[in-house]
């Protein structure tokens, strides 16, 4: 496996929370390159022919393990577009830990576009953790773009927790997701922005089976000038049930827009929306300020928590 | 010691002054329980408010320990040593309670010390170290947690207010012994409770009567009592000369 700077061990810790090599099944993309790769028994990593992302294959039935990809970027001015496919077999239950950090020093923009598709098998079960992450004091931003797409089979769930607390300029992310039959999704987002930074999040989920269910909820925090927009929208076509969450806190200048989207198409589906913008409560630092904390540790704690 | 000079405070309310506390003087002695009784509105949560620096009075002035605290911060006050439990708790998304006993104590408390302060409460302390501070949990349960949140601070002047609403399937005689415990525990300190409940105005030392943001009366617990007992709303003027009289006569 190639050797990394100290910038990238710094990255894979913040995105992957990796101190050394992975266990199970990994790709480590450095710098646009393959950095270390290894599949197992059960789980095969492929690159594509076109050399612009990975085939990941999990075997019907595999338990318990997990797959790590990586990226890390340290070079000003790169910009990439990856494509990663995962198929995810018959009743396989497995992790998966992608998330990428940029670390941009120079004066170019650094921008990482991936697309991520996950084929979720038939009472297969993925829980997927993405973490995004900036650093580097140059002039060049760091720009993320990341799109998800989502193929749910009958009976199959998806966990996906998708986290981006600090450093990134900009990202226009896009969620899309089909469910069929008594398919659960689950959608967990946590994002902050700071300085100037603008953040758009889509979801567009379509429920096609009887017994699915989706679930996304959304906490965010926008302060300094920075700009959010959350746009979920969910169709219904069966019996289902479909709620969309965006609860966030505004400091500063901080800006949010939420738009709902529900469209129902049968007498059966049931599906909510709930979005609550507002500044920290000024009862809750009261409460913390009482405890000995000053007003900008209080914020913080209720910041972090409020993440978490 | 906790003294309370000459204390008014008033809001603005339709365009007109509406007067709170009037020139209120209390001392809370080392080493006394206090408890301020009186009718609702009459001023009591401003009273601890005022005393915690969240609101700042329109004349008078407060000392803890003898140093002039009436211009500190509410940070600065719980620094010197004042602790306050609201009587209506605040809610957290995402900080546990263990994180919240933690922020309280000041340190990096291991989850059974914290356990400790929890079962002091009546909580199980395994069942709720880990839960979070929002709402999921009732009111009953946010209360004791906050009680918690004071006992775990350590204070010399601690403030509860209304400790026990909401805490009906938790017997009053652990509460008072917690409070007992609790100022047995760090020396030359005092509480103020504020509270309607016999059994907690029983265990006082000295007890205040406020009614229209005044102090109607304030004696030992054997003199001010007897006279409140079943005629709480009747309270007489103060006969004796341990009430400073009011200035504020509207
Ligand atoms: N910030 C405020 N603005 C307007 N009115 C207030 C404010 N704080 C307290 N009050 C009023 O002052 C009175 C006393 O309230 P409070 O101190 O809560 O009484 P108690 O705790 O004795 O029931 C009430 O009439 C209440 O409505
Ligand atoms: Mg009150």
């Amino acid at each position: 496996m190639m050797k990394f700077d100290e910038i990238q061990l710094r990255l894979l810790s913040e995105v992957a929370d990796l101190h050394s090599v992975p266990e199970g099944a990994y790709n480590i993309r450095s710098n646009g390159e393959s950095a270390g790769r290894v599949s197992t028994a059960n789980i095969e990593i492929t690159p594509k022919e076109e050399g612009n992302g990975l085939d990941i294959h999990i075997k019907p039935g595999t338990k318990n393990e997990s797959v790590h990809i990586p990226v890390v970027m340290t070079k000003s001015g790169l910009k990439e577009l990856v494509y990663n496919d995962f198929y995810i077999g018959e009743g396989a239950d497995v992790v998966i830990v992608a998330g990428c950090g940029i670390d941009n020093c120079g004066p170019d923009d650094s921008e990482h576009d991936g697309i991520h598709r996950f084929f979720v098998g038939k009472n297969a079960s993925v829980k997927y953790v993405e973490k995004h992450y900036g650093s580097g004091n140059g002039k060049g931003k760091r720009i993320l773009n990341p799109g998800t797409e989502i193929y749910m089979e009958e009976g199959s769930y998806a966990e996906m927790e998708m986290v981006q607390i600090k450093g990134v300029d900009d990202t226009d992310r896009k969620t899309t997701a089909t469910l069929k039959a008594n398919a659960k999704l689950i959608v967990r987002e946590r994002l902050m922005t700071h300085g100037d930074q603008r953040a758009i999040s889509l979801y567009d989920i379509t429920i096609d089976g009887d017994g699915a269910s989706a679930d996304v909820v959304s906490r965010s925090v926008a302060r300094d000038n920075s700009y959010q927009r959350f746009d979920a929208k969910i169709v219904g076509n069966t019996a289902c049930h479909g709620h969309t969450e965006c609860d966030s806190i505004i400091m500063d200048n901080g800006r949010i827009l939420a738009v709902p989207g529900l469209e129902a198409n049968n007498v059966d589906a049931e599906l909510f929306h709930e979005a609550a913008i507002g500044k920290i409560a000024g009862e809750q630092l009261i409460k913390l300020m009482t405890l000995g904390l000053t007003e900008a540790e209080a914020e913080e704690q209720i910041i972090n928590g409020f993440l978490k | 010691m906790l003294e309370l000079k000459n204390i008014s405070f008033s809001v603005e309310a339709d365009g007109q002054d509406k007067e709170i506390i009037r020139d209120v003087s209390l001392t809370i002695p080392d080493n006394k329980f206090v408890v301020v009784t009186g009718p609702n509105g009459g001023g009591k949560s401003t009273l601890a408010r005022l005393i915690a620096g969240i609101e700042k009075p329109v004349s008078g002035s407060i000392l803890l320990n003898g140093e002039d605290i009436t211009d500190k911060s509410i940070t600065e006050r719980a620094k010197l040593g004042l602790g306050y439990a609201f009587q209506q708790p605040v809610r957290f998304k995402g900080i546990t309670v263990l994180d919240l006993i933690r922020i309280a104590a000041g340190k990096r408390l291991t989850p059974g010390d914290a356990c400790e302060y929890l079962s002091s409460v009546g909580l199980c302390a395994r069942d709720y170290i880990d839960r979070e501070v929002d709402a999921s949990l009732s009111g009953g349960e946010l209360k004791r947690i906050e009680i918690a949140t004071v006992l775990a601070k350590g204070s010399t002047l601690s403030v509860f207010d209304e400790p026990e609403a909401g805490i009906d399937l938790w017997s009053f005689q652990n509460l008072i012994e917690v409070f007992e415990g609790m100022r047995e525990n760090i020396s030359n300190s005092s509480i103020l409770i504020i509270s309607h409940q016999e059994r907690i105005l029983n265990i006082a030392d000295e007890i205040v009567v406020l009614r229209n943001g005044q102090l109607v009366k304030h004696g030992s617990k054997d003199e001010v009592l007897p006279e409140l007992i079943g005629t709480s709303e009747a309270i007489k003027e103060c006969r004796n000369g341990v009430v400073v009289r009011s200035g504020g006569e509207a």
